[in-house]
C-alpha cells in the first residue's frame, strides 16, 4: 500500500515532483561539477603553474651555507659543485612522477675579445637523457623557461643542428655588443677558448637578458669544470603546504614516525626537496618560496571558491526544495488531515512524504550528477584545455549532500505536517 | 453502561463557549441525530466525540474510557480502532481508487486486504465501481465509498458530519437507506445534520443551540411520530 501510494502520488503531482527533481538536479550538477574540478584542479593548476618556472633549486651544501651567511645570491663562491652524472637520479625519487622538468646550470668567467670580463652560463636547452630506470627524458631550459620569447633566430637545439659551439644571448647583451643571429663571439675561459655562434636572441624580461647561454659541456670546457654543475632548477608538481609540511620543512627529524611517513609520501615541496637531497650528493634543495607559496595560495583559494559555490548551490537547492515541498504539503493538507483522522500517526505520514521527496531526490540527484559531469568537462576544456577526470569519491559525496539538502529542505514541510490538525482542514475550522 | 457518555463537556475558544456543559448518553446500537443552527456547536461536538479535538473541560467516556484525558497519540489510536468517520466533503484521496481509499483505512489500522475492502464496497452497492477514481464517481457514490471506509475496521461507533449535505435527493435517499441498514445490523450511529428529513429517520435527535442541548426528540418505532421533549 505504501509503495502504491507513493507511486500514485508521484503520477498525480508529476509536475511538482519534476520541479523538485529539477531543483535537486541543479544543485547536484553544480556540486558534482565543482567537486570534480576541485579534486582534479590540483593537477591541472600545477601544470598551469609550471609555466611560471622552477619551484625547487638545488645547490651544493657549502654554497648554500655561504649564501645563507653572506647573502651572495646565485654566485658560486664556495668553489664546490654538484655532479652532473647524478642528475638522472632526480627522476628516481619517490615522487619522480611529479618531477616535470629540470635543468642544470654551470657558470664560468670568460674574457671577451675587447678585454671585458663576462660570464657564460651553461645549461640544457632540450637535453635528452636515458634514465637509470630505463625511461627517457627530454628536459631543459626551453620548456622550463617557457615565457622567454625568441626575438631573433631560434632555440638552441642540442639534439639537432646545434651540437657544438653555439650560444643564445639575451636582448640586452645583443644590443650592447651589436650581435645578430649568425654572428660569432670569441670567449676565453680559464681552460679553453671558443668561437660561439649566436643561434638565437631571447627576451626573458630579467637579468638573463644580459647573459650568454651555452650548452653545459661548452661552459664546462671553458672553465675546466668537466662533470661539474653549480645548481639545478627543478619544476615539480606539489601539494600545497600545511602545518605538517611547514614543521617538516624546518626539521624533518622533529616528526613522529607516522607524521614522517605521511609527509614523505605526500608531494609537499619540502618532502620532494628532501628526497632530491637524498639522491644528489652534498646538495641542498630548497623551495623557490615565491612560486611555491603562490601555487599553494592559488590552489587553496581556487578550492575555497569551488567549495563556496558548492555550498551556495546546495543552499539554493535546499531553499527551492523547501518552497516546493511546503507548497506540496499545503496542497495536500486535506489528504494529510484525513490520514490523521482515520488513524495515521505522524511518523507514518512523515515517512510517506519523505519517501516521495527522497525518490524525487534520487532521480534528480542522478540526473544532476550526469549533468555535473558534463559541466565539469566544459569547465575543464574551457579553462584547462583538458578533460576533468571524475573521481569515484564524488559519487558518495554528492549522494550524501543531496540527501542532507533534501532532508533540510523538507524540514519546514514536515513541521507543518506534524502541526496540522485534522479538524482545521477537514471542517475548515 | 452507555457506549458514549458526555459529562459536562465544554469547549471554549477565548470568550466563546462552543460547547457549554453538555451532557449526553448514546447507547450501543443507537442511532442519534444531532441538529441545530449554524454555530450551535454541532461540529465541535462531533470533533470532540470523534477524538479529533479535545474538550476544555468535562468527561467523554467512550466504551468506559475517558478520552478527554488522552494525549494526541492515544486519540489517534482511538480514532483508528473505535471510530468510523464520514464527512460532508467525503475527503477521499483523489489519486487512489475507491477500493484503495477503503484499504487506506485498513493500512493505518492493521493490514490492507483488498478482498475485504471489495466486500465493504459491495455492502454499499459499489462493487462495480471499486476501481474508479473519486473524480469518476458521483457525489452519492463518493459518500458511499466514505461509508465503506468508515466501516472497514468494524468501529464501535460511526460519526457522520452532514453526510447528505453535498448530495441530491436521490443520493440522500440512498445514503439514509444505508444508515438504516447499518442501524439494523447493530451499528451505533451519530449523525450531525441540518436536514430534518435525515434527522427524523434517526432513533433519537438532539437539538443544540448556543452550545447547549436545547431539546431532544425521540422517533418512536420509526413510525414518523415524533415525541417532543423540552429539556431544562
Amino acid at each position: 500500500m505504501f509503495v502504491r501510494m507513493i507511486a500514485k502520488a508521484f503520477l498525480r503531482q508529476w509536475k511538482k515532483m519534476l520541479m523538485i527533481a529539477f531543483t535537486i538536479a541543479l544543485g547536484a550538477s553544480l556540486a558534482t561539477a565543482m567537486l570534480s574540478v576541485m579534486m582534479d584542479v590540483e593537477d591541472k593548476m600545477n601544470q598551469e603553474l609550471k609555466a611560471y618556472g622552477a619551484n625547487i633549486t638545488v645547490v651544493p651544501k657549502s654554497a648554500s651555507v655561504i649564501s645563507d651567511l653572506y647573502d651572495v645570491g646565485d654566485e658560486n663562491v664556495s668553489g664546490t659543485y654538484l655532479k652532473e652524472d647524478e642528475l638522472g637520479k632526480i627522476k628516481t625519487i619517490f615522487w619522480a612522477f611529479n618531477i616535470v622538468d629540470f635543468t642544470p646550470f654551470i657558470s664560468t668567467e670568460v674574457t671577451l675579445d675587447n678585454g671585458d670580463k663576462g660570464q657564460v652560463t651553461g645549461t640544457w636547452f632540450n637535453h635528452h637523457m636515458d634514465l637509470p630506470t630505463g625511461e627517457e627524458l627530454d628536459a631543459g631550459i626551453a620548456s622550463l623557461r617557457s615565457w622567454w620569447t625568441i626575438t631573433e633566430g631560434e632555440w638552441l637545439d642540442e639534439q639537432g643542428s646545434h651540437s657544438g659551439d653555439y650560444a643564445m644571448v639575451g636582448t640586452l647583451y645583443a644590443q650592447r655588443e651589436n650581435l645578430s643571429v649568425g654572428d660569432k663571439i670569441h670567449v676565453t675561459g680559464s681552460a679553453a677558448d671558443k668561437e660561439l655562434e649566436v643561434v638565437g636572441i631571447f627576451d626573458a624580461g630579467g637579468d638573463e637578458d644580459d647573459l650568454i647561454y651555452v650548452p653545459v659541456d661548452t661552459a664546462q670546457e671553458l672553465g675546466g669544470l668537466e662533470g661539474k654543475i653549480d645548481s639545478i632548477e627543478v619544476s615539480a608538481l606539489t601539494t600545497p603546504d600545511n602545518e605538517l609540511a611547514v614543521k617538516a620543512a624546518r626539521d624533518p627529524s622533529s616528526l613522529s614516525v607516522s607524521q614522517y611517513e605521511t609527509w614523505y609520501c605526500t608531494a609537499y615541496v619540502s618532502s620532494i626537496c628532501y628526497q632530491i637531497e637524498e639522491v644528489i650528493t652534498d646538495s641542498v634543495a630548497s623551495a623557490v618560496r615565491q612560486v611555491a607559496d603562490s601555487e599553494g595560495q592559488i590552489l587553496n583559494k581556487t578550492k575555497l571558491l569551488m567549495i563556496l559555490i558548492t555550498i551556495l548551490s546546495m543552499v539554493g537547492a535546499a531553499l527551492g526544495i523547501c518552497n516546493l515541498v511546503t507548497a506540496s504539503v499545503m496542497e495536500r493538507s486535506q489528504e494529510i488531515g484525513l490520514m490523521k483522522a482515520i488513524g495515521a500517526h505522524n511518523p507514518a505520514i512523515t515517512a510517506l512524504v519523505l519517501a516521495e521527496v527522497m525518490c524525487t531526490a534520487v532521480i534528480g540527484g542522478i540526473a544532476g550528477f550526469y549533468a555535473g559531469i558534463g559541466f565539469a568537462q566544459i569547465i575543464g576544456h574551457s579553462v584547462f584545455d583538458s578533460a576533468i577526470s571524475i573521481r569515484p569519491m564524488v559519487v558518495p559525496v554528492v549522494g550524501v549532500l543531496v540527501a542532507i539538502v533534501t532532508l533540510i529542505g523538507s524540514i519546514p514541510a514536515i513541521r507543518m505536517l506534524l502541526n496540522l490538525r485534522p479538524t482545521e482542514v477537514l471542517h475548515g475550522r | 453502561m452507555s457506549l458514549l457518555e458526555l459529562k459536562n463537556v465544554s469547549k471554549i475558544y477565548g470568550s466563546l463557549h462552543a460547547l457549554d456543559h453538555v451532557s449526553l448518553k448514546v447507547e450501543k446500537g443507537e442511532w442519534l441525530a444531532i441538529m441545530g443552527p449554524s454555530g450551535s456547536g454541532k461540529s465541535t461536538m462531533m470533533n470532540i466525540i470523534g477524538a479529533l479535538d479535545k474538550a476544555t473541560e468535562g468527561e467523554i467516556l467512550l466504551d468506559g474510557v475517558d478520552i478527554a484525558k488522552k494525549n494526541a497519540r492515544a486519540l489517534t489510536d482511538i480514532r483508528r480502532d473505535k471510530i468510523g468517520l464520514i464527512f460532508q466533503q467525503f475527503h477521499l484521496v483523489s489519486y487512489l481508487t475507491a477500493v484503495e481509499n477503503v484499504m487506506l483505512a485498513q493500512y493505518y489500522h492493521s493490514v490492507p486486504d483488498e478482498k475485504e475492502a471489495l466486500e465493504a464496497l459491495d455492502r454499499v452497492g459499489l462493487a462495480d465501481r471499486a476501481h474508479h477514481y473519486p473524480s469518476q464517481l458521483s457525489g452519492g457514490e463518493q459518500q458511499r465509498v466514505c461509508v465503506a471506509r468508515a466501516l472497514i475496521n468494524y468501529p464501535e461507533i460511526i460519526l457522520a458530519d452532514e453526510p447528505t449535505g453535498n448530495l441530491d435527493e436521490a443520493n440522500e435517499e440512498i445514503v439514509v437507506e444505508l444508515f438504516r441498514k447499518l442501524h439494523m445490523d447493530g451499528t451505533t450511529l451519530v449523525v450531525v445534520t441540518h436536514n430534518p428529513e435525515v434527522a427524523e429517520v434517526a432513533q433519537r435527535t438532539i437539538v443544540l443551540r448556543n452550545g447547549r442541548v436545547d431539546h431532544e426528540m425521540i422517533n418512536e418505532n420509526f413510525t414518523g411520530k415524533i415525541k417532543h421533549i423540552t429539556l431544562q
